[in-house]
């Protein structure tokens, strides 16, 4: 996915001179280089420090520039929170945070760089846009559509391949789920690298006889209620899959829209408040978490029985 | 060296003297606000706003107006009393500061105050924000300079010197950092609180042009930011030596007044002091 991002953004930087990229030591990690290479005017490394990173993201949005701050989601999310919330946030400056290495995608690096709370802590800060993509095609779709959307957005990105999900020349609108299959048993609502597993469960679960519906819910806030509410209540269930903690991510701002329109029964597929480990590739890291095809079938499973209708 | 007609420093040094005045009365009416801080940079905010910083009341978002940064976000009143003594606002607003429909934040929200260019009030972002503000001149090929207000204290904290150093790197002599020196913080001294000295060995040796100061003396800032401009090749810090509370001598040098209001009997002391040096 970090490729496909990386030339996108050196590609549009081609049609917006507005746009500048910024990184933290980590261009060759997040692929903000293929923007450097092209426009070594407008890319500017600030070293390991991602705070001043963000505080100067901040400044060159007051300049009238569309910066994209490019760094590990775990150390935006994390070290530079505040920088985030005063500066961007509260500050409402349009800049644009790509956060590379989300959840556990950097998987051989472990525990401290992995970011599993970040969905939580980016989407309770007010005016800020949470966008993660589901694949390398629609990470690259996103780019232009965020760089031209007025305002914050926290952009997650995954290091990792992640299963494809979308069609070529498919373009997302921030703010609008996609149906990626239609379904009247359950909804599996997902975003990020469990879009596409959650595909594959439902192939599973389509050969026990169940007809599971699955939203790529891209944008996390602002959420896409409708779509949400209408699933809910079109197949009576609902399992969420995030690849972050239960607490406060996709999954908890579902809960929080369901509980309050329409109450169904739901299980959240994520990682129970528990950090993750060290693995040889992302795919076992995920499956040793809770983030396995079968946590989702088994999920599915179990939420289908609670069924109030 | 530009030398001053002696009208124009008497006009600053009293504009100075008003502007503390104004903040004293700002944060005596509220019963809350940061006298020690106000009073200490009432000297350099004069200079700034009245002499220096080109800007246009008429129009707060002018593209090529000069950025100020009040990194030491707590000097509010201060700040907001140079704003609306420039038209960017009315004057009586200054009476509703921290009401609730008030524009006048605690600290300065640039989205709510005409004038107020970067929102601020946890300590340490300023230089940081002012070098990408800085960069995007660059970019934009703008002539606008950057001015950024600290304190002391400020200094202490990291991001300080991460911004510090970014704009070594990229050389920013369009940014121009004043440090507030006053040498007293919330708890008490700087010195004993978390020392900073040797402090501007530190800046020259992240490569920046120092310049020292009094920081009330109204020719030697006038004379520090003309200086300044002049660099082409590297920021500047004015290390300004000031009396944290200056011109209210109970609160001078006393971090007792760095973030508390006066009472009646004590605000009509200060005034009387301050009316005093109001010729
Ligand atoms: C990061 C941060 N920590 C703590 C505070 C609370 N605070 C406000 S002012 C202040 C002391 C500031 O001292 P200094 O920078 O020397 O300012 P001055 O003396 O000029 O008022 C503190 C601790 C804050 N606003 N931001």
């Amino acid at each position: 996915m970090r490729e496909a991002y990386g030339r996108a953004l050196a590609e549009y930087g081609a049609i917006n001179p507005r746009v500048v990229a910024l990184d933290a030591d980590t261009s060759s990690s997040t692929l903000s280089n293929f923007f450097e290479k092209r426009f070594p005017d407008r890319f500017f490394n600030f070293g390991i420090a991602e705070p001043c990173m963000i505080d100067a993201a901040a400044g060159f949005a007051l300049g009238g520039l569309i910066p994209f701050a490019n760094a590990f989601a775990a150390l935006v999310a994390l070290r530079a929170l505040e920088q985030v919330r005063t500066c961007i946030c509260y500050a409402r400056l349009n800049v644009k945070i790509a956060a590379s290495y989300a959840g556990v995608s950097d998987f051989k690096d472990g525990p401290t760089h992995h970011a599993i709370t970040d969905i939580a802590v980016m989407r309770s800060l007010p005016g800020m846009t949470v966008v993660v993509p589901a694949d390398g095609n629609e990470a690259a779709s996103f780019v232009p559509l965020i760089a031209e959307y007025d305002g914050p957005v926290y952009f997650r990105l995954n290091r990792a391949a992640t299963q494809p999900v979308s069609r070529p020349g498919e373009m997302p609108v921030i703010g609008k789920g996609i149906m990626r299959r239609t379904g009247k048993d359950v909804t599996i609502m997902a975003c990020g690298a469990m879009a596409g597993r959650s595909l594959q469960a439902a192939e599973l679960l389509a050969q026990k006889g169940i007809d599971a519906r699955v939203l790529e819910i891209h944008t996390i806030k602002p959420l896409d209620k409708e779509l949400i509410i209408l699933a809910a209540l079109e197949t009576g269930a609902v399992v969420t899959a995030e690849e972050h903690t239960i607490i406060g991510g996709l999954g908890s701002a579902i809960v929080e829209v369901l509980g309050e329109e329409l109450p169904v029964p739901l299980l959240r597929v994520g990682i129970n408040d528990t950090f993750a480990r060290t693995g040889p590739d992302p795919d076992s890291v995920m499956d040793a978490c809770g983030l396995g095809i079968s946590d989702i079938v088994k999920a599915a499973l179990s939420v289908i029985k609670r069924k109030l209708y | 060296m530009t030398s001053y007609d002696d009208s124009t420093v008497t006009e600053l040094r009293q504009m100075a003297n008003r502007l503390r005045i104004s903040s004293l009365k700002m944060i005596y009416q509220r019963q809350a606000g940061h006298p020690g801080g106000s009073l200490s940079a009432a000297d350099i905010m004069a200079v700034l706003y009245f002499q220096v910083l080109r800007i246009d009341p008429k129009q707060p978002g002018w593209e090529e107006r000069d950025r100020f940064i009040l990194s030491k976000g707590h000097a509010s009143s201060l700040l907001y009393s140079a704003l609306a003594g420039r038209g960017f606002f009315p004057l009586p607003d200054l009476d509703h500061w921290g009401e609730l429909d008030c524009h006048l934040q605690g600290h300065p929200d640039r989205l709510k105050t005409p004038g107020v260019d970067m929102t601020s009030g946890i300590l340490g972002h300023g230089i940081a924000v002012g070098s990408g503000l800085a960069l995007a001149a660059r970019v934009l090929r703008k002539s606008y300079r950057v001015y950024v207000l600290l304190g002391d204290g400020e200094c202490q904290g990291g991001i300080v010197w991460e911004g510090v150093n970014t704009c070594a790197k990229y050389k920013l002599s369009n940014l121009t950092a004043i440090v507030d020196y006053n040498d007293v913080q919330l708890d008490g001294p700087v010195h004993e609180i978390m020392p900073m000295e040797p402090f501007d060995d530190k800046w020259r040796s992240f490569r920046w042009n120092v310049i020292k100061i009094d920081g009330h003396d109204i020719v030697q800032i006038l004379n520090a930011f003309e200086q300044a401009r002049q660099v082409t090749d590297k920021p500047t810090v004015v290390i300004a030596r000031t009396i944290k509370g200056k011109g209210v001598s109970f609160m001078e040098n006393k971090a007792h007044w760095h973030g508390i209001a006066p009472d009646k009997e004590q605000y009509e002391a200060a005034l009387l002091e301050l009316q005093k040096d109001d010729k």
